[in-house]
């Protein structure tokens, strides 16, 4: 099977996105604040690992006029796995849940996860109740697919099957800040 | 000394009028009877059942990033469950979570740190060295705190407790 590297895959995503809320989890989070410093409709999921998806989950059902778009992590996924359910339970159109499938805990170690290699994610979404789930390992594939993502009814739940890339810079200060979330909530009151 | 319980129907008209939208909850046998299945019917609320009462602290916060009023409807040991959340998104992110606890078989007219339920005892003394302001709901007329609390707790971007007594 061939992979991604997470990187070139915001990259693409941050060419597509326009109004979308994002809601990326740890490294992901480092990641897409490099690449894209400048959106300010992110929505940093950090500080209680697995919440991601709930979190996304609470902007999708008091914002449905958002689309909101989740860059969660394998590790933190399986601390929160109830979620799928809720989710799909509450069948939000509006969420599109991004896996980024690496087998470790990244940020801790790059100690392997529990069922790395084994565990079917998108198995486990589409079990749980998620309009669709699918994997995909190739980066060509994902930038031909994320427009209709993007527009997609949901909760549709997609793995990306990723190598690591080279490490993208920790900016714990940005992403922890106040003026972080201030800036988030101006921009989610524009509109 | 205990006086006439507090009623679920009183408790809903408080939360309604603090101008909550969303109940989040795990089930709880302590208000299940008189609050929750009364709640499911309540067309003043939009009921979402999670999996885990941490979804639910995520789930208030993210909403009220929204100007969305929500309460999260738990039982005592959900509370305790969810500290990490509470202390990360509440506390140290500064977000208004409201949870209304259940004290699972508290005994009446027993303050929760004198109950001898080990996990009663630590409920409060847990919410004080968290800062996070609480109230107990056990009596006709402690209603009255549901309104100041909520609205305290959005006013000043921190969470709040409200902690139900006994069984309704």
């Amino acid at each position: 099977m061939s992979a991604i590297q997470r990187d070139r895959c915001f990259e693409i995503l941050a060419r597509e996105v326009r109004d979308e809320i994002i809601v990326p989890v740890y490294q992901a989070a480092q990641e897409w604040h490099a690449i894209r410093p400048d959106y300010a409709l992110t929505y940093y999921s950090i500080g209680a690992m697995g919440q991601a998806s709930s979190c996304a989950l609470g902007l999708a059902l008091a914002r449905p006029d958002k689309r909101v778009v989740v860059l969660d992590g394998d590790g933190s996924l399986l601390m929160n796995l109830g979620a799928l359910v809720t989710i799909a339970s509450q069948k939000p159109a509006n969420l599109l849940h991004f896996l980024c499938e690496n087998g470790m805990y990244e940020a801790n170690g790059g100690h392997p996860i529990p069922g790395r290699d084994r565990v079917d994610f998108a198995a486990i979404a589409r079990a749980a109740g998620y309009r669709r789930a699918e994997t995909i390992d190739r980066l060509e594939d994902f930038e031909a697919k994320i427009p209709g993502l993007l527009r997609e009814e949901g909760p549709v739940f997609v793995v990306l099957k990723l190598v690591p890339g080279a490490p993208p810079p920790q900016d714990y200060a940005f992403i922890h800040g106040a003026a972080t979330r201030a800036t988030f909530k101006a921009a989610l009151k524009r509109g | 000394m205990s006086g006439d319980p507090i009623t679920g129907a009183a408790i809903l008209d408080q939360i309604a009028a603090s101008r909550i939208e969303f109940v989040v909850s795990v089930p709880d046998i302590t208000t299940s009877a008189g609050l929750l299945w009364p709640l499911v019917e309540d067309k003043r609320f939009r009921l979402i059942r999670v999996c885990k009462e941490d979804e639910g602290v995520s789930i208030c916060a993210a909403m009220s990033v929204c100007d969305r009023r929500a309460l999260l409807l738990i039982q005592y040991t959900g509370l305790l469950d969810s500290i990490n959340a509470l202390r990360s998104a509440g506390c140290e992110y500064k977000m208004p979570v409201c949870v209304m606890a259940g004290l699972l078989a508290k005994e009446p007219g027993v303050p929760p740190t004198q109950s001898k339920s080990f996990g009663l005892r630590i409920v409060e003394p847990i919410l004080d060295a968290m800062k996070i302001p609480h109230a107990l709901l056990e009596d006709a007329g402690d209603e009255r705190s549901i309104r100041p609390a909520i609205d305290g707790a959005y006013a000043s971007a921190y969470p709040t407790a409200l902690l139900i007594g006994r069984q309704m």
